[in-house]
């Protein structure tokens, strides 16, 4: 059952191969015996979860279920689940209980998806590897010995290690598309606005965005059919029709102009995951589509802006963890700043507070125009180098990572050497545009991730293009060894 | 680059976040690393724009000015560490 994809799924129950209650069971089952190799999950919800397993079985027995009835999910904990522990990764929230759901929680339980608990994530969504949770680090299935990549670390490692067939995460600076192509399975950022933050922890407000993870273009589409909605209480979410992302994914990419930018093909790119991404290019040939080389300049100024927004935001989003309302508190507090400064210092990790406090900086008077002014005026010139990109192209491919998933401690005392991890997928957050991975071939034994840029609310498109790949190719169906 | 350590310490008090004397020169090197990184920023020639605080551009969106919530303080409470009749209880602020 575990094999299956989503999709399979969904046929499976209407047939009654098999009730919401078996794959339930059977999920939960695996978790048991095998996560404890992986640490992708930091709270299991077996009780509640074999109730809507339930629930949901009664639903499909009468005929009107919704699509994703009786499907298992995880999520990833940063969104707020009623009832449920939701730590962020992090023992600040460590006995946090939210008293509402995330809009992207309700939605799936709307939808009547069942969910199997809350998966492991760098602290507060900081790091690239999920190497900086509370609650340890995750391994990757494809070796224990190596990093999942984060910050959804968690939810990938869960669906690599079909401990779960699909998983929802989160994507500031790539959170979604790199551990998504270290671990060898499908992830998508949609275009910022299209899913609501309501319930999500905030990391940075301008470049946080929800999507899905699972082991196909297909059972992404079905997941985001379900994520994407308009919420008038997240007042950045656009308010824009909602296609059906898995209606068109057969589409012929016949014509399709794939840009190829030069700047993601320089030093640094392992040889290997060069490769890998250009045979990968080559079966787009194959189906039709038309390569363009195009150039985004700015590229290399998108860690640095990153690096000053991204901690800014998360300055003022984290002042809220200030132990009155909720979350940790330190024990016997002198006053109201000893109740702060030893609850935060206290209840926050290293890398999150070595990051509010280069918020704090560029935030700072003195220092506001020439950082945190400068990175947003920069902003513009790295979209304006999308929108020029796209007047030529319909969609643009690179490689999501420089290299394979690398070994723990790898990176070292050295943040820097961590932030360059990301060079492929940032400037994708800081123009706003919809970007996926998809797994695209094998270096030594570990997973390489193609990244699919679209342009602003073209996820059907990228969607499309990620489908037929997958008709080609077979990458997304490895599995790794043990599992 | 590197941070003054007096730097560091108005930071931290800004931040609310405590740190031992012991730590400041290490965080100082580390956040002195992170904001070289972030000096190539200055090279780049930005006359002329304007910041992108919404990647959308997009402006916030406002509502009638009518009450829709409903008390639930009793909810939000339950996970409070210290409160009594429905007050947020702190060190004591005022002498």
């Amino acid at each position: 059952m575990h094999n299956h994809t989503i999709a399979e799924l969904i046929t499976g129950l209407r047939n009654k191969v098999f009730s919401s209650t078996e794959l339930t069971q059977h999920f939960l089952a695996r978790i048991k015996t095998l996560d404890s190799d992986f640490n992708s999950l930091i709270s299991v919800t077996e009780a509640q979860a074999l109730k809507a397993a339930a629930v949901a079985d009664q639903q499909l027995a009468a005929g009107d279920a919704p699509t994703l009835c009786g499907i298992p999910i995880v999520h990833k904990d940063i969104f707020c689940t009623q009832g449920v522990r939701t730590s962020c990764g992090s023992k600040m929230l460590d006995n946090f209980v939210p008293p509402y759901n995330a809009t992207v929680i309700e939605n799936f339980q709307n939808s009547g998806a069942v969910m199997l608990g809350k998966s492991n994530m760098d602290e507060f969504a900081m790091g690239s590897s999920n190497e900086t949770s509370f609650y340890g680090p995750v391994k990757n299935p494809w070796s224990t010995d190596c990093v999942p990549g984060g910050s959804s670390g968690g939810s990938a490692a869960a669906v690599a290690a079909r401990l779960t067939p699909g998983a929802t995460a989160t994507d500031t600076g790539g959170s979604i598309r790199q551990p998504a192509a270290l671990c060898g399975v499908t992830g998508l950022k949609p275009t910022y606005g299209r899913v609501s933050r309501w319930g999500m922890i905030a990391f940075a407000s301008s470049l946080d965005q929800g999507g899905p993870m699972a082991r196909t273009a297909e059972d992404c589409a079905l997941l985001l059919n379900c994520m994407a909605s308009y919420d008038h209480k997240d007042s950045t979410c656009i308010d824009r029709p909602i296609p059906n992302y898995a209606a068109n994914l057969g589409d012929s990419l016949q014509g399709l102009r794939i840009g190829i930018p030069k700047e993601y093909f320089s030093e640094g790119l392992n040889a290997g995951t060069q490769k890998a991404v250009q045979t990968s290019l080559s079966e787009y040939e194959k189906m039709g589509a038309k390569l363009v080389e195009i150039s985004l300049p700015n590229t290399g100024l998108s860690v640095p802006a990153y690096y000053v927004i991204a901690p800014a935001e998360a300055s003022a989003n984290l002042s809220r963890f200030d132990g009155v309302k909720y979350g940790y508190r330190c024990d016997n507090p002198q006053d109201l700043q000893d109740l702060y400064c030893r609850t935060r210092a206290e209840g926050f990790g290293d890398e999150v507070q070595r990051r509010i406090l280069i918020g704090t900086y560029c935030l700072s008077a003195g220092y506001y125009d020439a950082y945190y002014g400068k990175a947003q005026q920069v902003r513009q010139l790295i979209r304006q180098d999308f929108e020029q990109a796209f007047e030529q192209v319909d969609l643009i491919m690179s490689p999501t990572c420089p290299s394979p998933a690398f070994k723990f401690d790898a990176k070292g005392n050295d943040p820097v050497a961590m932030y360059l991890e990301d060079i492929y997928t940032i400037s994708t957050n800081l123009a706003g545009l919809p970007g996926m991975s998809v797994p695209c071939g094998m270096v030594d034994g570990k997973p390489v991730g193609l990244q699919i840029i679209g342009n602003y609310f073209d996820e059907a498109r990228m969607l499309n293009a990620a489908y037929q790949f997958q008709q080609a190719t077979d990458w997304h169906q490895l599995t790794p060894e043990g599992v | 680059m590197s941070i003054e350590n007096n730097t560091i310490e108005n930071l931290a008090n800004l931040a609310r976040i405590a740190i031992d004397k012991d730590q400041v020169a290490e965080i100082s090197q580390r956040l002195g690393s992170v904001l070289q990184l972030v000096d190539q920023l200055q090279a780049a020639d930005t006359s002329g724009l304007t910041d992108l605080d919404h990647p959308m551009q997009g402006t916030q969106r406002l509502r009638e000015d009518t009450v829709t919530e409903t008390d639930q303080r009793e909810a939000f409470q339950a996970v409070a560490p210290d409160t009594e009749d429905g007050l947020y209880l702190v060190p004591k602020v005022i002498d």
